[in-house]
């Protein structure tokens, strides 16, 4: 990016959830669902001492999107790291499931996941996990009528059972300073040593995980500067190509044949060496 | 973390409503609402600060004397974050 395009650009990266629901939005036409005036919040984290917000991390907003009906979903990554819990998941699932409903009726609707997050809130493990199930399943049932659109701006990154809701996408827009991954790089460290992965090692982790990454080796399917203009342009670009004929997430042989080629110690040139032109 | 309620005697009406900011490491949230009388309830992560949320409260109801209902949930911001989300609130009730 030149200077004057850095200077001149809202970085959307930096901007809270509500205000990334309104940025991918049509202007004018944002419209908020359960919002913080609605109090719908964690039951759960007072009383684990733990300072509750008053949407509980995710912002749903109805508006348009190139003028179409569309539901944006976005999770606030600084509060909880982004965590699904009961609440949140259950607002994420919902409007997966409205829009579900409008979409089999027939009424047009263009869904967006804005992911930042590590995964299910640990403070409410089982309820995060059933969540968890809730939104895949939404997901899936969805993407069969219109496409869903899921974007990672970072800097958290999507892990966790977030991981596997952006694998089932239809399309999935990144930028250079997202992740995707299922477990997150201290998760990993902790688990197996730091001889396996250095979770400090901030080259290492975003040549493994970062955008740039997933992109090269085709799990991102846009990659797209940190610019708010961009990602909205992008984000209509997508719906406006429509569905895949066929989800990446269905195209499992594909995968296992990937999988299959795997070197012994997966480095991330490497990776892109073997598996670019080998676009699922 | 810790909860208390606050009691000031605003009186100047508020247009609308506004809530600003985020439950984060060194931020706050503020829901500001019309109301009769003005309440704040404070929860926040840091305990044991009760004396400094109401000198940092009571000097912005001294320049802006309004009957509202404030809700703040608190991740251990300092009162000078604390005070700029307080305008900021109030400068969203009159958008």
């Amino acid at each position: 990016m030149s200077v004057p395009a850095l200077m001149s650009r809202t970085s959307f990266v930096e901007l809270n959830a509500r205000e990334r629901a309104r940025a991918l939005l049509d202007v004018g036409s944002f419209r908020e669902l359960l919002g913080p005036f609605d109090r719908i919040e964690s039951p759960w984290l007072a009383r684990q001492n733990i300072v509750p917000q008053a949407d509980d991390g995710v912002v749903v907003a109805r508006g348009t999107i190139g003028g179409v009906a569309a539901v944006v979903i976005a999770i606030e990554g600084a509060f909880q790291g982004g965590s699904t819990g009961e609440v949140s998941g259950a607002k994420i699932a919902g409007a997966l499931e409205l829009a579900a409903k409008d979409a089999e009726a027939g009424k047009p609707i263009r869904p967006v996941l804005v992911f930042e997050t590590g995964g299910v809130r640990l403070q409410e493990a089982n309820l995060g996990l059933a969540a968890m199930a809730d939104v895949h399943a939404a997901v899936v049932a969805l993407r069969a009528h219109v496409p869903v659109v899921g974007v990672i701006a970072g800097m958290i990154g999507c892990f966790g059972g977030m991981g596997i809701t952006a694998g089932l996408v239809s399309r999935l827009i990144v930028t250079k300073q997202a992740r995707l991954g299922l477990n997150g790089p201290e998760v990993i460290e902790q688990n197996a040593g730091v001889e396996e992965l250095d979770s400090r090692d901030r080259p290492l982790i975003w040549s493994l995980t970062g955008g740039e990454q997933r992109h090269a080796v085709g799990l991102a399917d846009d990659l797209v500067a940190d610019d708010a203009d961009a990602l909205a342009d992008a984000v209509r670009a997508a719906f406006d190509r429509g569905a895949p004929a066929e989800h990446a997430s269905e195209r499992i042989a594909f995968w296992r044949a990937r999988l299959d080629r795997l070197p012994a110690a997966p480095e991330g040139m490497a990776l892109r060496k073997l598996w670019t032109g080998d676009r699922p | 973390m810790e909860r208390f309620e606050l009691r000031f005697s605003g009186n100047a009406p508020l247009v609308g409503r506004a809530h600003v900011g985020v439950v984060a490491s060194g931020d706050l949230e503020v829901l500001m609402e019309p109301a009769n009388e003005t309440v704040v309830s404070v929860r926040t992560s840091v305990d044991g600060f009760e004396k400094v949320w109401r000198a940092t409260l009571e000097r912005f109801f001294a320049r802006h004397p309004v009957a509202a209902r404030i809700e703040i949930n608190d991740s251990g911001a300092t009162p000078g974050v604390v005070s700029l989300r307080l305008a900021q609130a109030l400068e969203r009730t009159k958008a």
